[in-house]
């Protein structure tokens, strides 16, 4: 059974119309400029925010492993004790301490969506699972889009495509969108910047592409990592030789939103100190031009 | 509660400036409407006292002489005849209720500024008003003698009872008619096919028909009607008075241009409001003067507001279009002129508790834009877009615009509206008229009558040309849970000023708690609206409104003021503040102290007694550990559903002194900041002093679920039983981007609307520049902000007031 760590109304940035978002926990990459760090473990996790803690040991005192002390850095949990029972989360007076990842229903996360319906109907938007890397939970992701789809909801499916074929044919035949990630052509480089090769990625785009599945592409504009000409033209020649081409390409600037998450996790953002920032309007521009000289819709943001 | 928003997209940046920025202005103003908006904008607030000393002059000679309708209609004939006329370089629109732009007059008749509330008006931070020590020293000689004893004021203020007085003082609500004539209401379409000269003949009518043999209030009929006659010659003589002005004028005038422009203000004036307007610019004159009329005899609430000006102007600008004697351009110039006229008319100077409960220079005219015809079809026209941009364009305090979206409504319209939106002037606000038609048809108006009708002033319904729905004042619910758990007394002055209805400590469930409010909430109402039935009868016997009278049916055909049963229909408003707060205090009392038992009520009361001084931690349990109202949760919503109800049953249906009822709405325009400071702290977590929840917005950071699950807690009240709900919602600019995110909007407010939503409104701000402008105020003067039922510049604002829209939610994804 998968976890989920967030669910997200009005989502106006993940598909058409206005959308609830299913966050699913796990993920097989672990790119370096990650914004949702807390979902790429598929197992739950302890967030702690410091700037919300007032001091008041409620946590120190429930713990049944007496995991918890607090510094004057704040509470510090002793991970080799820690049980993840969630004793202290339940009790935090302030929510400086939260459970990211917890195990929900199929019914509950139904029930979720369907407080959404009215203005998903009205906006013709719909339901986006993403994570993490939702195909890494095919079973219950095709048991909830499959529910979806009998509610009548548009479905669309947030991905890097790091899965099987297999399981990317299951989760086309039940979903109306892919929106699926792609963040650069060297796969040299995507081995350092996100852990894993990108064969399968690139494959399995194409895999999409010939089923006629309609997609879109959004690429992280990255200066320093994919943001330069030959990425972006090697990215375009690639979309563009595709038997299909994605309905949109969308350039997402960079931004470092995820760093605080990660003081959340207790972990280090960019911890190898890579060389990351957000394109210029200029160039932001320039990137689109690429694009679109190669017959491809694009547009920043998405 | 910041992280619960943060999400996954990519792509969107955050570091956006203030709307301002967004989107540019398909034609810009031209360089007399530059001109003239310039000189608005600068001109300071001033009092004039010119019209207290014609009125002092024609009490102190005529009182006694008259029957009182009589003599308020030649007081107000004396006015026109010998105030300052005004016409302004560039003015193509004419007419200031005093002798220049933002000069306001007094009204000692209702309210007698005294030498230190003059010192005060002239000297105070916010919202002063410029005066001269000769002038405060010629009221003190000419003006204050003769009206101590004599005003509305004191006659109110001798009579309340002691208890009405110690709850008024504890700030349980507040009196709207303590310094102000009662007004709230919206102008109809007569006007534009009816003259003045017109009315006189019906008046005449009428009077023939008096029946002094059957009819034992023939006489009183008789009065009126002479009344309403004279002020009808007194406006027709005001109109004629600017047409000499511009005849002169123009006979000096060596500028070509100017003088012909000058020639045709005065054949306008000639012409109306004596006959009916023939053409666009009569049109927009006609209102005016008819606005002028009303805001110079008395100083009715909310100004004046023509209601549904596009749907009244669009046959002149058709017929001007297609004779081609008006182009699109002069029109847009005319109706700049027109914005900018509003704008120059502050709104009176108010003092004591009305002055800070309603602390603005805004007057609150709200023009009606769109919405539907009294046939039920769609009402935009091409004069709709002409006003949104002219709104767009100036960018100014006054009038206050709202757009009208029923499912009629195109959406090119909205989608115009909601780029408007997105420049975060805060304007234009939204209505539902497929809502607010099924109000006023509840309330018993006919179809075509509630179809007519819409929102003025802030949110509340009418109408328009038929009603007097009049605001009394708010109602602090919060502060009577308040007094419930102090058993009757008031914690903030110890005084008993409500019922002893037991010792909280001593309930053993929530519904005893629940009964003892209820019990309360019928006590103060009850006290509430006995003083209000009295203050009505004092301005129908000495304060009538025979000018505002004309133009309201039926108060000609029954020979009746505005003021006494003449409007076809009656309301009498009281405005319910703070739902969300107090739904918030009964979930964690129901939730914590009566079901869970985690907390007991002593040690809550104690926490609260004592501001949570020491109690951080159970104040943090019960602000993130309790269902509030606005995250589209069952528990808390159905408390809120519970709660307003019981309004709707405390209050709805009461009879009022005019054949009429009192109704509920839920406005708090800035009255929840002043009843804030009047609330010790609350068991929501909510600090003492901090405001209340405004309108029927959930309390201030307690929506932490997104826009879709505010209008999802709000859809389930039944808004219908209301006179109108006011909901605030912040967006940051980052949420406006693009224009597929302008679309989004405009499906939300679609998506409320089809669930029973009468109104909502957007604070387009991102939270760093809220702080720069307290920083630097002088670099953010253009900073409008919109909450609760109006629009006012930040730096206008006091200090809780800005940090009030700073602590708002801020709903912002990524």
């Amino acid at each position: 059974m998968g976890l989920i760590f967030d669910i997200k109304r009005y989502c106006i940035n993940d598909g058409p119309g206005i959308r609830v978002t299913i966050f699913m926990k796990g993920c097989p990459l672990s790119c370096v400029w990650c914004h949702n760090p807390e979902g790429i473990s598929r197992f739950s996790e302890k967030l702690y925010t410091r700037k919300k803690c007032i001091g008041c040991k409620t946590c120190v005192d429930v713990c049944p492993q007496h995991a918890l002390r607090l510094e004057p850095t704040g509470i510090v949990t002793d991970k080799e004790l820690c049980t993840l029972c969630g004793c202290c989360v339940e009790e935090c007076p302030t929510l400086a301490l939260e459970m990211c990842g917890t195990a929900r229903s199929a019914d509950e996360i139904i029930a979720e969506i369907e407080k959404e319906i009215p203005v998903i109907t009205t906006s013709e938007g719909g339901v986006t699972f993403c994570g993490g890397e939702p195909l890494m939970h095919p079973d219950m992701l095709e048991n909830l889009l499959c529910r979806c789809g009998s509610l009548g909801l548009h479905r669309a499916v947030d991905t890097s495509l790091y899965a099987s074929p297999e399981v990317v044919k299951r989760v086309m035949s039940c979903s109306d969108l892919f929106l699926v990630d792609l963040k650069m052509m060297n796969s040299e480089k995507h081995v350092a910047y996100c852990g894993v090769s990108n064969e399968l990625i690139l494959s399995n785009i194409r895999l999409v592409s010939e089923s006629g599945h309609p997609f879109f592409i959004r690429i992280p504009l990255i200066e320093g990592v994919n943001a330069d000409d030959e990425n972006m033209s090697r990215s375009a020649d690639f979309l563009a030789s595709l038997e299909n081409q994605p309905e949109i390409v969308n350039l997402l600037p960079y931004h470092d939103i995820g760093k605080h998450k990660h003081e959340k996790l207790g972990t280090i953002y960019n911890q190898m100190g890579l060389r990351m920032a957000t394109p210029s309007t200029e160039r932001q521009a320039e990137c689109i031009a690429i694009f679109e000289q190669k017959g491809l819709k694009a547009e920043i943001g998405g | 509660m910041e992280n619960q928003m943060e999400g996954n997209n990519q792509g969107l940046s955050c570091g956006v400036s203030n709307g301002a920025a967004a989107g540019t202005a398909q034609t810009g103003m031209n360089e007399r409407i530059k001109r003239l908006r310039q000189q608005s904008y600068e001109a300071e607030p001033s009092l004039s006292i010119e019209r207290a000393l014609i009125e002092t002059e024609f009490y102190k000679e005529n009182y006694g002489k008259y029957p009182i309708p009589v003599l308020r209609a030649k007081n107000f004939y004396e006015i026109c005849r010998l105030k300052t006329i005004y016409i302004g370089q560039d003015e193509l629109i004419v007419g200031e209720r005093g002798p220049k732009p933002k000069a306001v007059p007094t009204f000692p008749e209702l309210t007698c500024h005294s030498v230190e509330d003059l010192h005060v008006l002239n000297s105070r931070e916010l919202q002063s008003y410029h005066i001269s020590q000769e002038d405060i020293d010629r009221y003190e000689r000419d003006v204050i003698p003769y009206w101590k004893g004599r005003t509305q004021r004191e006659r109110i203020f001798n009579h309340v009872p002691d208890e009405w007085r110690a709850a008024y003082e504890a700030g349980l609500f507040t009196e709207f008619m303590e310094q102000r004539a009662p007004g709230h209401t919206a102008m109809d379409g007569k006007m534009y096919h009816t003259g003045l000269l017109d009315l006189k003949e019906r008046i005449a009518d009428e009077l023939e028909k008096l029946d002094f043999m059957n009819d034992p209030e023939a006489t009183d009929r008789q009065e009126e009607l002479q009344a309403m006659s004279i002020s009808c010659d007194a406006a027709i003589l005001f109109a004629e008075r600017h047409a000499d002005l511009a005849e002169q004028m123009a006979e000096q005038c060596e500028d070509e241009k100017r003088k012909s422009e000058l020639s045709r203000i005065a054949e306008v004036c000639r012409w109306v409001p004596a006959h009916a307007p023939r053409d666009f610019w009569e049109a927009i004159q006609m209102y005016w003067f008819v606005h002028l009329g009303t805001i110079t005899e008395l100083n009715g609430w909310d100004a004046m507001n023509p209601g549904h000006f596009d749907q009244h102007l669009a046959p002149f600008y058709e017929q001007g279009i297609a004779s081609g004697t008006l182009t699109r351009e002069q029109a847009k110039e005319l109706m700049s002129c027109f914005f900018i006229k509003v704008n120059n008319h502050t709104a009176p100077p108010k003092v004591g508790i009305t002055a800070k409960e309603s602390g603005t220079y805004n007057d609150f005219t709200n023009l009606n834009i769109g919405g539907v015809k009294a046939d039920g079809t769609d009402g935009t026209s091409e004069v709709s877009y002409i006003m949104l941009e002219v709104l767009e364009e100036l960018h100014l305090l006054q009038p206050g615009c709202s757009i009208h979206i029923s499912s009629v409504t195109p959406d090119r319209f909205l989608h115009a509206g909601c780029k408007v939106i997105r420049r975060g002037y805060g304007y234009p606000s939204v209505f539902n008229p497929d809502v607010y038609v099924q109000e006023l048809l509840r309330q018993g108006k006919s179809l075509k009558d509630a179809r007519e009708g819409g929102c003025s002033g802030c949110i509340e319904v009418g109408a328009f040309g038929k009603e007097a729905y009049l605001l009394t004042g708010y109602l602090n619910v919060p502060k009577i849970l308040e007094v419930t758990l102090n058993n009757g007394i008031d914690p903030l002055t110890q005084t008993q000023v409500g019922l002893k209805t037991g010792d909280p400590l001593e309930f053993v469930s929530f519904e005893e708690l629940y009964e003892a409010f209820l019990k309360q909430l019928h006590f103060i109402i009850d006290q509430k609206i006995r003083v209000s039935n009295y203050i009505d009868r004092m301005f129908a016997k000495y304060a009538p409104a025979t000018f505002l009278s004309l133009f309201i049916d039926d108060c000609i055909k029954k020979g009746r003021d505005y003021y006494d049963c003449g409007p076809r229909y009656n309301s009498t408003y009281i405005q319910c503040t703070g739902l969300g707060t107090v739904t918030d205090c009964f979930s964690v009392l129901k939730k914590h102290v009566f079901e869970d038992k985690k907390i007991a009520m002593k040690a809550l009361l104690d926490a609260v007694a004592k501001n949570w001084e020491g109690e951080e931690k159970l104040r943090q349990f019960v602000l993130n550990r309790t269902p509030f109202f606005g995250n589209d949760d069952a528990y808390a919503d159905q408390i809120a559903v519970r709660v307003y109800e019981d309004l709707v049953q405390a209050i709805d249906g009461k009879p009022n002194t005019k054949g009429g009822y009192f109704r509920l709405n839920m406005l708090s325009t800035t009255c929840h900041v002043y009843f804030g400071l009047m609330l010790g702290a609350t068991v929501n977590g909510r600090l003492a002093k901090r405001a209340i929840s405004d309108g029927t917005s959930p309390s201030q950071g307690a929506d932490t679920h997104g826009p879709t699950a505010v209008v999802k807690s709000l859809g389930k009240l039944d808004q219908v039983k209301s006179g109108g709900t006011l909901l605030n919602l912040r967006f940051l600019p980052a949420l406006l981007k693009k224009e597929s995110d302008i679309v989004k909007l405009a499906h939300l407010i679609r998506t409320y609307f089809a669930m029973g939503g009468h109104h909502v409104q957007f604070n387009i701000v991102d939270t760093e520049t809220l702080h720069a402008a307290q920083e630097r105020p002088e670099d953010y003067k253009d900073l409008l902000v919109r909450m609760a039922g109006y629009s006012d510049y930040f730096n206008d604002m006091n200090a809780d007031l800005q940090g009030e829209i700073i602590s708002r939610t801020e709903n912002e994804t990524f």
